[in-house]
């Protein structure tokens, strides 16, 4: 069969290693670990984000955690900085994710601005990301889609930019689809729409524009059903990306019959 | 001695190592990282390293996050 969408070629790669699915997940704001994997695995995402945090003294060691749940020999685990205000804090924050996870190289950076808006503090994120670069980390980066700043990101050698289409967690979708354009279509690493995804159709629109991939968290586990978000996501991220693979049709102005206006009777 | 760990005061022996102080608090074995002064100390190094009055010892684990 020759139908471009079932090609097993079209993945995702990050940092030398081949995904299947470009649906990326959060594992944050779900009801139980239960609820975490089965949102996972409808979401079929092979990358999961995870928060490096103090083990709570005095509450039982021995209960279920995050990678029981989602064991790093299922999933390829995406530590994440977020809560780090500082390009300090972020870098401690990945050297124990690494410690924690066996030499574990891939990370999330993330450093934020302030707790209003989540957005990210730019000039402590080039800082940190310059730091964990020369210290040997693959660094996916989030950060505002700004195409000067994402390019400036790929050259200090992150593996993969990733803007925000709004907010985190504001579910307001794609709000500026012309910079995210631009960024995709300056960079030679994956581009991935990382915060403000709402509904399905936010994450086909991020895929029809050309992004490698999208990173969703509360969209999911903040959704009535967030199994069956999970799986809308799937569905709306393997669309998107078979529309933009497939080309769209230009926008005109006019209509353009669809059925041939030669032998019509009368 | 005294040391602050995950950011509370806590009394432990002299020469605590940090092996000894995981298995005190409950997670000798389980999967977490160890920071002292803000330097990690790799797992292969918990046996040997003794605490020192005033450290500051993180213990920390991944849970569930965006």
């Amino acid at each position: 069969m020759n139908i471009k969408t079932l090609d097993t070629t079209d993945s995702l790669i990050i940092a030398g290693k081949s995904y299947g699915s470009r649906l990326l997940t959060g594992t944050g704001k779900y009801k139980d670990l239960d609820e975490t994997r089965r949102a996972t695995q409808a979401a079929g995402a092979q990358i999961v984000t995870a928060a490096i945090r103090r083990v709570n003294l005095g509450q039982d060691p021995n209960a279920p955690n995050l990678l029981d749940a989602l064991p790093p020999h299922e999933f390829t685990l995406l530590p994440n900085t977020a809560g780090c205000y500082n390009a300090v804090d972020a870098v401690r924050t990945c050297k124990l994710a690494r410690e924690l996870l066996d030499g574990h190289k891939l990370v999330k950076l993330e450093v934020l601005g302030d707790e209003r808006t989540l957005y990210p503090d730019v000039l402590e994120t080039l800082k940190a990301a310059e730091q964990l670069v020369a210290d040997g980390f693959d660094v996916m980066v989030y950060t505002t889609d700004d195409p000067i700043l994402a390019r400036k990101l790929e050259d200090i050698g992150c593996v993969a930019v990733m803007p925000l289409a709004a907010p985190i967690g504001s579910g307001l979708g794609i709000q500026n689809r012309y910079n995210l354009l631009e960024i995709i279509e300056n960079a030679k690493v994956p581009i991935i729409v990382d915060a403000g995804v709402g509904t399905a159709s936010d994450a086909a629109i991020a895929m029809e524009l050309g992004c490698d991939g999208v990173l969703m968290n509360t969209a999911i586990a903040g959704a009535k059903d967030p199994v069956l978000m999970a799986h809308a996501m799937k569905l709306a991220i393997e669309a998107g990306r078979a529309a933009f693979r497939a080309g769209r049709i230009p926008r005109k102005r006019y209509a353009s019959a669809s059925s041939p206006i030669d032998g019509t009777i009368g | 001695m005294q040391i602050t760990l995950n950011g509370h005061p806590r009394d432990c022996g002299q020469g605590t190592t940090v092996t000894q102080l995981l298995h005190e608090a409950g997670y000798a074995g389980r999967r977490v990282a160890v920071e002292v002064n803000q330097e990690i100390v790799p797992r292969s190094l918990h046996e040997g390293h003794e605490l020192r009055e005033g450290d500051r010892v993180e213990i920390v684990h991944a849970i569930g996050g965006g």
